[in-house]
C-alpha cells in the first residue's frame, strides 16, 4: 500500500476582475494528475517554471484549497482533514523551503525555530526540548551551540540544513521538498542533498522532491515524474525517464542537459537540434489541439512507465 | 594563438565594508584571445563576476577600489577616464547580464534599447538604426522582428528576453562580449536555446567572450578555455579539454566530483566540508583552500602559493595538488 496517494488532484486560481473583482475565469495550475509514493521512496517531480510542480507540493500540505481529487495517507482518506491542525496528517507530513531567507524566522533563535513544531504537537520539559533539538542539530551535522544562534549567522547551506532538522523534528512519515537546493553552490548542494539521504535512511522517510534540476533528480529519486501544462506527460522509474524518454517533451528535455564532457559537444548540440525540429513537427501528436495534455497511458507494456498519448495514435508514437 | 585582444594584470578589486577594503579579486592575471569563449568559474563569493564588471569599471567607485591593469586595445580600461572608457563600453566591449528584467529599461521598446548604442557609437540615420536592429532581431532567432521591435520587455518571455540584451550586446560589432551567468535564470530547454544562439553567434561575428558560470555543464557546451576562480583567486587555468580530462587542483577536482549527474549511482555525493570564505573573513596568506581539506598536510602547501605548470597552458596555484586525494568529504561544517 503507499503511504501517499493522489487520486485525480485539481488546483484551480480564481483570476479577478471587472470593478467588483468578480471570479471571471481560472488558472487551472494543476489539472487532474494521480500519483503514489511509498514508504521510504523518492518521487522526483520535475518541470519548468509555471508546470504546477510547486503547486501540487502546496496542495498535499493544504496551503492551497483543492479544486478536486481526492488524497489517501496510510489508506485513509484524508482530504477533508488536510487542512486541520493538529491532524496526524499535519504531524507527518512536513516540507523543506527553497528560500533558506525567508522560510526561517529571522527573529527567532535555531532552538525555536526547530522547536516550533515540537511545541506544536508534543508537550516537553525545557530540558527535553532542549535534548530534541541538539540531537536534531547533529543529524544535519550542526554543534549544539547553534542552537542559541539565529539564522542570520549561517551561511545559505546551514540554512539548509536547519530547514531540514525543522523538518524531521516530529519525525514524519512524508517530506515535501520544493527545491531544495536551488538557490545553493554545487559544494554545498552535495553537502545538503547528502544529509537528505542518511535523514531518510534512519528515519525510513519518503519525499516528494520538486526540481527543476534534472541531474539533482537523477541522483535522488527513483520515480520520477514530468510536468508540463498543469498536467504530467510521463511517469517512470530513474531507468524508464532517463533510458528510455518517450513523450517528445521528455526528450527535449534531457537533451537540454548541459552535458560535462566537451567531446560531445557537437554532437549534443545537432541532436539537440534535430528534437527541436521534431517537438515542432510532432507537437500536434502529443497535444490536444488546445495544448492540454493527453491522459497517461501505460508504455510498451511495462508497469511503471506512462506516457501521455491520444488514445488512437499511442500505439505508433511510443 | 594570435596576440591576446584583452590582457589583465594584478588585478585586484576590493569592496570597502565599515570603513575597511578586502580584496575579492585578489591579483588574477589572464589573457583573452582573439575568437575564443573564455569561462571564468566558481561559486558564489569566488569573485568571478567582480573580474567581469571590473573589465568596463562597473563597480561604483564611492566603495569599490579596482587596482593593476586590464589592457585593451593598447589602453588601460583601469586608469584612462571616465569619457574616453565611454567610448569603448558597448561599442568594443559589451555585456550580458543573468537577469534581463533589471538589465533592460522597462520603459523602452525593444527596438529603441537595441538602437541605443548606435545611437552613441555610429553615425547612422534613423532608418539605418532601425534596420540594423530588426536585421540583429533576426539573428537571435525572433520569429517576428518587426512585431518585437515595438515590444516593451515585460511582454517578452524570459527566453526573449535574454535574446534581446544578446541583440543589444551584438549592436555595435563588438571585439570582446561579457556575458555573466547568461542562463542561469532561464529553464533548462530555453538555456539550451540560448547556449546555442551563443555559440552560433560566436562563430559568426568571431568576437571573443568572456563567459562568468558556475554551471561546468555550461562551460562544457561552450567554454575554448576556462579559468577555476577560488576566493579571489585564480586557482587552475586550462583549456576546456584539460579541465575536465584532467583538473588538478583540489577545489576543481572537488568540485567536478559533487556534480549529481557525473555518478549514475544514488550513492553519496562528493560534498566539500565548510564554506566558501566571506570577504572579510578569507584567508588572506597560503593556499586559501586548505582550511576546506584539512586532511592534507600543511608542508604539502606552499607559504606564498605560486603557479605550477602541468601542460602547455594548464596552470595550477599552489602544490598542494601533488598531494590530493578524496576524504573526508561526507559534509561536516565549521
Amino acid at each position: 500500500m503507499a503511504l501517499l496517494e493522489v487520486r485525480d488532484l485539481k488546483v484551480y486560481f480564481p483570476i479577478r476582475g471587472g470593478i467588483f473583482g468578480r471570479v471571471v475565469g481560472h488558472v487551472r495550475a494543476v489539472d487532474g494528475v494521480s500519483f503514489a509514493v511509498n514508504e521510504g521512496e523518492t518521487l522526483g517531480l520535475i518541470g519548468e517554471s509555471g508546470s504546477g510542480k510547486s503547486t501540487i507540493g502546496k496542495a498535499i500540505l493544504g496551503l492551497v484549497p483543492l479544486a478536486g481529487g481526492s488524497i489517501y495517507f496510510n489508506g485513509k482518506d484524508i482530504t477533508r482533514y488536510i487542512g486541520k491542525n493538529r491532524s496526524s496528517y499535519r504531524k507527518g507530513v512536513q516540507m523543506i523551503f527553497q528560500d533558506v531567507h525567508s522560510s526561517l524566522n529571522a527573529k527567532k533563535r535555531v532552538l525555536d525555530i526547530i522547536a516550533e513544531p515540537l511545541r506544536n504537537f508534543e508537550k516537553n520539559t525545557p530540558k527535553e526540548e532542549r535534548k530534541k533539538v541538539d540531537e536534531l542539530l547533529a543529524i544535519v551535522g550542526m554543534s549544539n551551540e547553534d542552537a542559541l544562534k539565529y539564522p542570520h549567522e549561517f551561511s545559505g547551506g546551514q540554512r539548509q540544513r536547519i530547514g531540514v532538522a525543522r523538518a524531521i523534528a516530529l519525525k514524519p512519515r512524508l517530506i515535501v521538498a520544493d527545491e531544495p537546493v536551488s538557490a545553493l553552490d554545487l559544494s554545498i548542494q552535495a553537502q545538503v542533498l547528502n544529509y537528505m539521504k542518511d535523514v531518510q535512511e534512519e528515519f525510513n522517510l519518503s519525499y516528494i522532491f520538486i526540481s527543476h534540476d534534472l541531474g539533482v533528480v537523477r541522483h535522488m529519486c527513483e520515480n520520477l515524474t514530468i510536468m508540463h501544462n498543469s498536467r504530467f506527460v510521463e511517469t517512470g522509474t530513474r531507468e524508464d525517464i532517463y533510458g528510455n524518454p518517450s513523450h517528445i517533451y521528455t526528450r527535449r528535455l534531457i537533451a537540454s542537459i548541459p552535458d560535462v564532457d566537451p567531446h560531445k559537444r557537437e554532437e549534443n548540440e545537432s541532436r539537440r537540434q534535430a528534437l527541436n525540429d521534431e517537438y515542432e513537427r510532432l507537437y500536434a501528436n502529443y497535444y490536444k489541439p488546445d495544448g492540454g495534455v493527453y491522459d497517461l497511458r501505460s508504455a510498451t507494456g511495462s508497469g511503471t512507465h506512462f506516457v501521455a498519448m491520444p488514445t488512437d495514435k499511442g500505439e505508433e508514437l511510443i | 594563438m594570435s596576440e591576446p585582444i584583452l590582457q589583465i594584470k594584478n588585478l585586484r578589486t576590493s569592496f570597502r565594508l565599515e570603513g575597511r577594503y578586502y580584496a575579492a579579486v585578489d591579483g588574477i592575471n589572464l589573457e583573452i584571445n582573439k575568437n575564443e569563449v573564455f569561462a571564468i568559474v566558481g561559486e558564489s563569493g569566488s569573485g568571478k563576476s567582480a573580474t567581469a564588471l571590473s573589465v568596463t569599471r562597473l563597480h561604483n567607485p564611492n566603495y569599490t577600489t579596482i587596482e593593476g591593469e586590464v589592457l585593451f586595445g593598447g589602453q588601460d580600461l583601469i586608469s584612462i577616464p571616465e569619457k574616453q572608457l565611454n567610448g569603448i563600453r558597448g561599442k568594443h566591449i559589451s555585456m550580458i547580464f543573468q537577469d534581463p528584467l533589471t538589465a533592460l529599461n522597462p520603459l523602452m521598446r525593444v527596438g529603441a534599447q537595441i538602437e541605443e548604442p548606435l545611437l552613441y557609437h555610429s553615425n547612422m540615420n534613423a532608418a539605418q538604426k532601425k534596420a540594423r536592429a530588426l536585421e540583429l532581431l533576426e539573428a537571435v532567432g525572433m520569429a517576428s522582428p518587426q512585431l518585437i521591435y515595438r515590444q516593451l520587455p515585460h511582454e517578452l518571455s524570459g527566453g526573449m528576453r535574454q535574446r534581446a540584451m544578446i541583440a543589444v550586446a551584438l549592436a555595435c560589432d563588438p571585439q570582446l562580449v561579457i556575458a555573466d551567468e547568461p542562463t542561469t535564470a532561464l529553464d533548462v530547454t530555453i538555456q539550451a536555446q540560448i547556449l546555442d544562439l551563443l555559440r552560433k553567434l560566436q562563430k559568426d561575428t568571431q568576437a571573443s567572450v568572456i563567459l562568468i558560470t558556475h554551471d561546468l555543464g555550461v562551460v562544457a557546451e561552450m567554454a575554448d578555455r576556462v579559468a577555476v576562480m577560488y576566493a579571489g583567486q585564480i586557482v587552475e587555468i586550462a583549456s576546456v579539454w584539460q579541465i575536465f580530462k584532467n583538473p588538478r587542483h583540489p577545489y576543481t577536482r572537488s568540485l567536478l566530483a559533487s556534480i549529481p549527474s557525473a555518478g549514475e549511482n544514488s550513492g553519496r555525493l562528493n560534498a566539500i566540508a565548510g564554506t566558501v570564505p566571506t570577504l572579510r573573513k578569507m584567508p588572506r596568506t597560503g593556499c586559501r583552500f586548505a582550511r576546506r581539506t584539512p586532511w592534507i598536510s600543511a608542508a604539502a602547501h606552499q607559504e606564498n602559493p605560486t603557479y605550477h605548470e602541468i601542460e602547455p597552458g594548464h596552470k595550477v596555484l599552489c602544490t598542494c595538488y601533488r598531494s590530493f586525494r578524496f576524504e573526508g568529504v561526507n559534509g561536516g561544517d565549521k
